[in-house]
């Protein structure tokens, strides 16, 4: 049997993910190894026609995008989220809650419809999804893991307790205990990024997505404790998470 | 070969980021179309930015790109400053101009090797150079690796960095932290650089021309990067402020992305009109590098852009040690207290002065301008985003219109792979240029 045949595939995104995979370094390498890269655009020229594993990258946005999607679905045993923008929508959704014919016409004028645009969605309300790798963008320890666990035909491990775990694990003083506290979403937000912005003194944004059966009823009274309306409640959650579902 | 019909069409360009297609008609030996599709789905970030509270819009603005985001950042903290009347202190500017260079050689080593070398070596990609060249696919990951190092050091990470926000940082890098970049830096300047520049001067650069207007920062100061007023080569200089005056966009059918257009339009943005430009401001070692490159000024080769790029990854080699040695020197302080950073959802934000600002800065693809209105909430009313790869289209397009004739005679593939290769040689970001959509947004 030959090496498992990869795909690197993406939609609407910063394509930060696939940038993150490049900048693996030594450990590239290693990947190159282990599989047979089909089709990664973003960094070769070669395109394959069946994939082991699709890895995809970015948010549903346009009618093309679900027809394309859909077309690797069929052609991959293993398809997985990689990123926020493919987990939850990403930042992309935040344009969702805006009328978006408003927005068109004053992007494009009198051209208001010659582009293919649909709300932004994650990839698995077009597609099945195998497993995700949340986060924006990914995280490289997070991502060799997943990697090594498909090799070896287990089902890789993501966290489903809070980031706060990992937050209080590296002794940073909480968020909410700082003299000026910056509203954080640890408290409700999967695991798996080691607290990686509180522990550069900012808050989380929940780019991971929520954990599973989240108390957010408690979460958002900490949320008015400091001060926010419900409407900056709103606001705050839709910076990753405004199509928040059960334990996405 | 006169009497010659043949269409190229490129779908989805590979080694760039984003979807792009290159769509060429000739009929009876002659052009009649040529057109750099722009197919990437429409992400409308102004209207993402638009409702939200500045700090958050520095977060959201990265993620305009993979590649850029420290400049996307940077862009944004700089028309945030410039609206809140803002002035970061020595320590701040230092560091961001640092994360800059590291950016720059970042996205450099990023394109020269990995996505524009397998052209020149005859490969798909990277993938087979690995076998084939270790040695070459190794320094590119050493250069990207200094530079993950220098940004996961300072700001969290390259790839949305997290503590490089409005007025600071919100964490504090150490001086050892710092010592240790510093000779990791020095260490890939002598070892790294003169194989790279070796490498490099023996690329066959094909030959074409087009004189063009190069349009970038500049400053008195220093090699511009970080800052500036902008410069045209053909027009002069004027200020950020004005530059709604000097570069107008507009909608094309074939591009999700507009395409912006200069007084002598189409003009160029990038490594290429930056060393055209400011090229008397260059390190050393920089100038060096440009002599074994064979690059001189003015080139108007767009297939140069590459080799720009090397002689820029030097350069920046070079100031990050410098920028680092002086912020040594000067020892680092803990000023979050005096001039504290403002991250994030805090709950009170700081008085508006004005009501709209603008950050410019050279990303690693060229000329990035961010413009924002603020209401008396802080929150950001409409937003504008001027990006390089948008500013280059035209470019591009009026490229292979000369481009073509010239090398009409040639195989068909020959053709395809020449102009794949000039659209590559532009190392367009193009899920970067689909956002430049101005949105006016009242809440």
């Amino acid at each position: 049997m030959g090496k498992p045949k990869v795909g690197f595939f993406e939609f609407t995104c910063c394509e930060g993910c696939q940038l993150t995979v490049l900048s693996l370094g030594d450990k590239l390498l290693d990947l190159f190894e282990s599989v047979e890269v089909v089709n990664f655009r973003e960094a070769s020229s070669y395109k394959g026609q069946d994939y082991d594993i699709a890895f995809i990258e970015g948010a549903i946005s346009s009618s093309q995008d679900v027809v394309r999607v859909r077309e690797i679905r069929k052609k991959a045993k293993i398809c997985v989220a990689l990123g926020a923008c493919a987990h939850i929508g990403g930042v992309n959704v935040i344009r969702n809650f805006h009328n978006q014919s408003d927005v068109r016409r004053r992007v494009y004028g009198d051209k208001a419809w010659i582009f293919d645009s649909i709300l932004a969605q994650p990839i698995d309300s077009v597609i099945k999804v195998d497993y995700v790798i949340p986060q924006c963008p990914i995280e490289k320890s997070e991502f060799l893991c997943v990697v090594s666990s498909l090799l070896q035909g287990k089902k890789p491990f993501i966290p489903d307790y809070p980031v706060c775990v990992e937050c209080k694990m590296k002794k940073n003083v909480c968020m909410y205990h700082k003299p000026n506290p910056i509203i954080c979403m640890g408290p409700i937000t999967r695991a798996g990024c080691g607290a990686i912005a509180p522990t550069f003194g900012n808050a989380c944004e929940g780019c991971r997505g929520l954990i599973p059966d989240a108390n957010l009823e408690a979460y958002e009274w900490l949320l008015r404790e400091n001060g926010l309306s419900a409407e900056d409640i709103r606001r705050f959650y839709r910076m990753y998470n405004g199509l928040m579902g059960e334990g996405k | 070969m006169s009497e010659k019909d043949f269409q190229v069409d490129v779908h989805h360009i590979a080694r760039v980021e984003g979807h792009g297609n290159i769509v060429v008609d000739v009929k009876g030996g002659e052009l009649k179309e040529v057109k750099l599709e722009i197919v990437e789905s429409p992400r409308f970030f102004e209207a993402m930015l638009a409702g939200r509270r500045f700090p958050e819009a520095v977060h959201i603005a990265s993620r305009i790109c993979g590649i850029c985001a420290v400049s996307h950042t940077t862009a944004s903290i700089k028309a945030i400053e410039d609206a809140l009347g803002i002035k970061p202190s020595w320590q701040t500017l230092t560091l961001r101009k640092i994360l800059t260079c590291a950016e720059m050689i970042d996205s450099h080593a990023l394109h020269g090797f990995f996505l524009a070398t397998p052209d020149f070596v005859g490969v798909p990609s990277v993938i087979p150079l690995a076998s084939t060249s270790p040695e070459v696919v190794k320094t590119a990951i050493r250069f990207k690796k200094l530079a993950h190092d220098i940004c996961d050091t300072i700001a969290g990470r390259h790839t949305h960095p997290i503590s490089l926000v409005v007025n600071g940082f919100t964490n504090l890098v150490g001086e050892e932290q710092m010592m240790d970049l510093l000779s990791k830096t020095k260490a890939t300047l002598e070892n790294d650089v003169p194989r790279t520049v070796e490498f490099f001067s023996k690329l066959k650069i094909p030959e074409f021309e087009r004189k063009t207007d190069n349009v970038s920062l500049t400053s008195i100061n220093e090699y511009a990067i970080y800052g500036g007023i902008i410069k045209s080569s053909e027009t002069g200089e004027y200020p950020p402020r004005d530059y709604k005056l000097k570069i107008a966009e507009r909608v094309v059918d074939h591009s999700s992305a507009k395409q912006a257009f200069g007084p002598i339009k189409p003009y160029m943005v990038g490594a290429l009109s930056r060393f055209n430009n400011n090229y008397s401001k260059l390190t050393p070692g920089a100038k060096a590098a440009a002599e074994t490159l064979g690059l001189s000024v003015p080139s108007y080769n767009p297939f140069n852009i590459t080799l720009a790029q090397i002689v820029e990854l030097v350069h920046c080699l070079e100031t990050a040690v410098g920028l680092t040695e002086e912020l040594l020197s000067r020892g680092i302080k803990d000023e979050r207290e005096e001039q504290p950073p403002i991250a994030g959802w805090v709950a009170k934000l700081p008085e508006i002065n004005k009501s709209w600002g603008v950050g410019v800065v050279e990303a690693p693809r060229g000329l990035l301008i961010h413009e924002y209105k603020l209401n008396d909430d802080g929150l950001i009313s409409a937003a504008n985003c001027i990006i390089p790869t948008a500013q280059n289209l035209a470019s591009i397009e009026a490229d292979m219109r000369k481009f073509v004739p010239e090398i009409l005679n040639r195989p068909k593939e020959e053709i395809t792979l020449l102009l794949e290769m000039l659209v590559r040689a532009y190392d367009p970001c193009i899920s970067c240029s689909t956002h430049l959509l101005k949105v006016d947004f009242v809440e």
